[in-house]
């Protein structure tokens, strides 16, 4: 007899469901492991994740606000968080580069440039992780770009942000894998890149069992347990779209250099 | 059950304070959809008058094709104006994608078929002695035009409003052409759709709350108009 599948519900991101690596992760992770799961991926915006994972909506949150997620800890929502990926933020804008961010030494500074010589500026403005790490950026600047004439705010997903940065011949933050989906469609350029401060970090969170009895805490701490692992790893570090790598992992980083050699030795 | 309600409460605590946002949200609404309206009224009445008092070839075909642009699709109109408009297309060079006079283009469309149609419907429904003994009188073809309009005025101004209802309730074209930026093209149908996907569900509330307001207001004008035109009758 079949026993009905437990359904394991996520709460995540747009960014790692356009990014394609759910469908690498979870068919894998549903043969290998022992308990009989349907994952399930409930993909909005991070501040949506977060806020339904508080109702008790979801039995995993996957997203990307490292403020935000201990937060939800330190607020007993969630337990056992790791941090399992990142990859970066960059900074996109046609090639001509009125700001001259090109020439800025960190992405603070690109973004007083933007600021400075009035640039147009599309933002998220959707409450997502990328509009949180925007909003950082100008905090760190200084500036207070909200009503400005330059900046405008799309209250959109990244796929739409960067369409309309690309009528408005406009910068915008991006992640790097929404961004090299659209890559051919649109004029826009990398500009900025390789700061610490652009790092974009996946963590996954269990919800706590002891607030939210009905979770599936045992089957929530197993699929941790996998993206984890050496297997799951190595699945997120041999992922890449265009050649491009689009995450590198965290919870055994050492996988990306033994993949990396391995391919090295290959060519 | 509980988040409805306190969803509510919050929706009416945000419509008591009405603060800047919420006000600017809803003005550009009025703003974009009366101007739209209005520019449609000025072409579409004018020209209704034409069409239903002259006679010319394929005046049957003109009529058809207002009417079957009666019902056009918000989204087909936003993504054809979208493609007009962006920077690859003719009128790129305008730069009028992502403003607030892109959205009163598209609305401007999705009224004038209606504006046209329904004051068309309502000179052709004049009695046709009056044309008759206008012209008797010695009026100008001119003129015989203005008492035909005076005349079917309930029915014009029922049409017109129609439209406004179809404009302030409508949220393809102008998404699409918009853009939604905050406080410069978001308005009140864009808020509320953004807001639901975000999980924010007070402010959206609140603003369906004086959207559905404000329709019942214009509704209830149309009624009004309407009754009085029949009891004129």
């Amino acid at each position: 007899m079949i026993k009905e599948k437990t359904k394991l519900a996520i709460a995540s991101t747009t960014s790692i469901q356009n990014s394609g690596l759910f469908d690498i992760l979870i068919p894998t992770y549903e043969k290998s492991t022992k308990y009989n799961v349907k994952v399930e991926v409930i993909a909005v915006g991070t501040g949506k994740a977060i806020r339904l994972a508080k109702k008790g909506g979801a039995d995993l949150l996957f997203v990307h606000d490292p403020f935000r997620e201990e937060k939800f800890v330190a607020e007993g929502y969630g337990v056992n968080r790791r941090p399992v990926m990142h990859n970066s933020f960059v900074i996109i804008g046609i090639a001509k580069d009125p700001a001259d961010i090109k020439e800025a030494k960190n992405a603070v500074e690109a973004f007083e440039l933007i600021a400075e010589t009035g640039s147009p500026f599309v933002s998220r403005g959707d409450d997502s992780g990328t509009n949180i790490k925007e909003l950082d950026l100008w905090e760190d600047a200084g500036i207070n770009p909200k009503g400005k004439g330059w900046y405008f705010e799309a209250g959109a997903k990244m796929g739409d942000t960067l369409l309309m940065a690309d009528q408005k011949k406009a910068y915008t933050l991006s992640d790097m894998g929404t961004f090299l989906n659209y890559e051919q469609k649109i004029d826009l350029k990398i500009l900025f890149q390789d700061d610490p401060m652009l790092k974009n970090q996946y963590s996954i969170i269990a919800i706590n069992p002891d607030r939210f009895p009905n979770v599936k805490y045992r089957e929530a701490m197993d699929f941790i347990a996998f993206v984890t692992s050496n297997e799951g790893q190595l699945l997120i570090a041999n992922y890449k779209k265009n050649g491009v790598n689009l995450f590198y992992p965290d919870a055994v980083p050492s996988v990306m250099t033994k993949t990396n050699r391995r391919e090295k030795n290959e060519t | 059950m509980d988040f409805i309600i306190e969803g509510f409460r919050k929706a009416f605590i945000l419509i008591l304070n009405l603060d800047a946002e919420l006000l600017g949200i809803i003005l550009l609404s009025l703003k974009v959809s009366g101007t739209a309206l209005l520019i449609a009224a000025l072409i579409g009445i004018p020209l209704s008058a034409v069409i239903g008092l002259k006679n010319f070839p394929a005046k049957g075909f003109i009529i058809s094709l207002m009417n079957t642009f009666m019902g056009l699709p918000p989204v087909v109109v936003g993504l054809f104006i979208f493609m007009l408009l962006s920077r690859a297309g003719p009128f790129g060079f305008m730069e009028l994608l992502y403003t607030p006079s892109a959205m009163i283009i598209a609305q401007t469309i999705l009224a004038f078929p209606i504006v046209a149609s329904l004051c068309h419907s309502a000179i052709v429904g004049v009695n046709p002695i009056i044309k008759q003994a206008s012209m008797t009188l010695g009026a100008t073809p001119f003129q015989v035009a203005i008492t035909i309009i005076k005349e079917a005025r309930y029915g014009i101004m029922s049409g017109v409003i129609a439209a406004l209802g179809r404009l302030m309730a409508e949220v393809g074209a102008i998404l699409i052409v918009g853009g939604n930026i905050a406080g410069y093209t978001r308005v009140m149908t864009t808020t509320i759709a953004m807001e639901t996907g975000k999980g924010d569900f007070e402010l959206a509330l609140a603003l369906g709350i004086i959207l559905l307001t404000i329709s019942l207001f214009i509704n209830a004008v149309l009624y009004f108009i309407q009754k009085k035109g029949i009891v004129k009758k």
